[in-house]
């Protein structure tokens, strides 16, 4: 099977971020493979390990924007492309869905393509159904599960983790996945995995290689990034001799506040 | 001229989540600055009444595309009716589902366009839309705008805009949009374990247990589970035990941070935190959570934050307005008891 991950470089999670001259700062803290996209590197590993075939991990992102893809190829990924253009900067997710779909389009023949379920930077896990909605496949998104994968007759059934419970759905492939990390438990890049990925060239494609020459122009613009007001808040320690006491005088409190 | 504001009604198999009223109302609020109508679009199978029902909590009409095939979501047949129906709307609100997330996406590749979801707070700017989001798992916020293109796409987060009261003296008309889908890829071969109980997302209330709720050391498990990983499995069933009576006894979600999740103590769709749910209830009751950033990340909007933990420096108690150094095991279920007497159950 040949199959593409879609991976994105985000600031690691424990990062202080905070707003310099109008700008998101994440200070000294590294960046990494988005978190989410870990459970879709995965995932598409274990497949290609079950059924053969080949996992390409491609990524958007600036120049020298390597960091998550060699994460994926130190994980097991067998090539990683970089998308990277002048033109290519700051797009929004109508844009960004537009480039990775004529990226997969070059790749050739793809029977699946995995996505993350969100980027843990800006939040939106849009992009996947974009990309799918491009590409006119069926878009599983919030995998929990493959039940059932059929090369031959390109068929797949997966189960979906939604608010009211899992959906098993079934349909055919190529198709898109955006996976939640019921899935799998992700695997710590091997000695050699790392190794292979600090000496691995990572071809660049830029908007000519994938036909997008023209200007891209973002639908959405972000006028302004802040902080949230700091909750001001002196917590009440409520006190007593027995837990009665202190739930009963907590209870009190609640409705005094008009809580309950 | 005026604008026009479509409102896409959420609902899971015929019933309409309390968020998609949310969206109505925020709607209503947007038309009133914009001098706008309201339109509400309802896309399944015998979905008049909730179109009718959306008229009740503030639309002005509704536009239904009803069709037996529709009966089950799909994000590809309903975008295409949707993509349709709202072609020349000026902006387009939905209330945040995974449904809706998928749905709203597509939408804006048909009509290419913007989108900006999770939408906590919105304003007027030079006749559009201005949003703001979080972003950062909350610990920043972003203004979004989609200055040039229409519709302007938003969903809305359940709970950060206030429900309207159903008038049922309102009418409005019903229409109908002719749209049968067309061949549909997928199909749904069925639904396992459907959660029980009060939806995270929409709870006004959560109790959430941590790695806390394994810890109490004078319970013993019965002899036949030797395995350490198994005894601590079942202490915290215990513990969530005793989490379930709390929150039932509040009408209450149940909630967990990621500790307990990954422990094994009680399934994921009960994870709150930045990968987890993202909640905002009025009062949110951590027992045995310490308040790591990442959990805070999901639960810090809530209104009233109550910390029940034995270690009075945990950082939890920097967000609460309440806290209570001590044990759970004592705490909780003298909790539900004072509950119980207070409210009379
Ligand atoms: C990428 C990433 C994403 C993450 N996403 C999430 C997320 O979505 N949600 C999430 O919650 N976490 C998330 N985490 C994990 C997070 O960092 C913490 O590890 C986790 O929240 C800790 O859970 P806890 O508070 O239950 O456990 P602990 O930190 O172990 O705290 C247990 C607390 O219980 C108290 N306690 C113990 N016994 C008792 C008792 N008998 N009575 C009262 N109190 C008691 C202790 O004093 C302690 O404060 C994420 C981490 C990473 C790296
Ligand atoms: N710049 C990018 N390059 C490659 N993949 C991306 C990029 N941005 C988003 N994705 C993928 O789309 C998923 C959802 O992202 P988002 O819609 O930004 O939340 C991520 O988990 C990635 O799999």
């Amino acid at each position: 099977m040949n199959i593409v991950v879609c991976v994105k470089q985000t600031p690691d999670t424990a990062a202080t971020v905070t707003v310099e001259d109008g700008k998101v700062s994440w200070g000294d803290a590294p960046l990494v493979l988005n978190p989410w996209d870990e459970f879709a590197v995965e995932e598409a590993l274990r497949l290609k390990e079950a059924h053969g075939g080949e996992v390409t991990a491609i990524s958007l992102g600036s120049e020298g924007a390597t960091e998550a893809l060699k994460q994926a190829l130190a994980m097991g990924c067998d090539k990683a492309i970089l998308v990277s253009d002048p033109n290519f900067s700051g797009l929004d997710s109508l844009q960004v869905s537009r480039v990775l779909a004529e990226a997969v389009k070059k790749v050739g023949e793809v029977d699946l393509l995995f996505f993350g379920r969100a980027s843990v930077d800006s939040d939106t896990g849009i992009t996947g159904s974009q990309v799918a909605r491009r590409l006119g496949w069926p878009a599983l998104t919030l995998v929990a599960a493959i039940k059932a994968i059929d090369p031959g007759a390109k068929t797949i059934s997966v189960e979906r983790m939604l608010e009211e419970g899992r959906q098993l759905v079934s349909g055919p492939i190529p198709a898109v996945m955006s996976v939640v990390k019921e899935i799998n438990e992700p695997r710590y890049p091997s000695f050699m995995g790392i190794r292979k990925a600090s000496k691995a060239e990572i071809p660049v494609w830029s908007g000519g290689d994938i036909g997008l020459t023209e200007t891209l122009e973002s639908a959405v613009t972000w006028p302004e990034v802040f902080a949230p007001p700091k909750i001001e808040t002196q917590c009440e320690f409520v006190e007593g001799d027995t837990p009665v006491e202190i739930a009963t005088k907590l209870v009190d409190r609640l409705v005094e506040e008009k809580v309950i | 001229m005026t604008q026009n504001i479509l409102v896409y009604i959420d609902h899971f198999q015929g019933s309409p989540s309390s968020a998609s009223w949310e969206a109505v109302g925020a709607a209503k609020t947007l038309a009133g600055e914009l001098g706008a109508s309201v339109t509400a679009i309802v896309v399944g199978a015998g979905v008049e009444a909730i179109a009718k029902e959306a008229i009740t909590y503030g639309a002005d009409s509704g536009v239904v595309a009803d069709h037996a095939e529709f009966a089950e979501f799909r994000p590809e047949p309903y975008a295409d009716a949707l993509s349709k129906i709202a072609a020349e709307a000026d902006v387009l609100l939905f209330p945040t589902s995974g449904r809706t997330r998928e749905l709203a996406a597509m939408v804006a590749v048909d009509l290419d366009t913007g989108i900006s979801p999770d939408v906590v707070a919105m304003e007027i700017d030079g006749g559009a839309v201005l949003s703001t989001r979080p972003i950062y798992a909350g610990k920043l916020l972003s203004k979004v705008i989609t200055r040039e293109k229409r519709p302007q796409i938003l969903t809305l987060r359940s709970r950060a805009f206030p429900k309207p009261d159903p008038d049922d003296s309102r009418s409005g008309d019903v229409s109908s949009a002719d749209i049968a889908p067309g061949e549909i890829l997928t199909k749904v071969d069925g639904y396992s374990e459907a959660e029980t109980g009060v939806s995270l997302s929409d709870a006004a209330v959560i109790v959430s247990g941590g790695r806390g709720v394994s810890n109490n050391p004078s319970l013993t498990p019965p002899d036949d589970i030797t395995d350490e990983k198994e005894q601590e499995v079942w202490r915290a069933q215990a513990g969530f035990k005793l989490i379930g009576e709390l929150a039932e006894t509040l009408n209450a979600a149940v909630g967990a941070s990621r500790a307990a999740v990954d422990a094994g103590y009680i399934p994921y769709v009960n994870q709150v935190g930045q990968t987890g749910k993202v909640v905002s209830p009025d009062l949110y009751i951590a027992a045995g959570i310490s308040g790591a950033i990442q959990h805070l990340a999901g639960m810090r909007t809530a209104k009233t934050i109550v910390a029940i933990n034995k270690d009075g420096e945990a950082p939890i108690f920097k967000l609460a307005r309440f806290g209570i150094v001590g044990d759970l095991f004592e705490i909780v279920p003298a909790l539900t008891q004072a509950l119980r007497e207070k409210l009379d159950k």
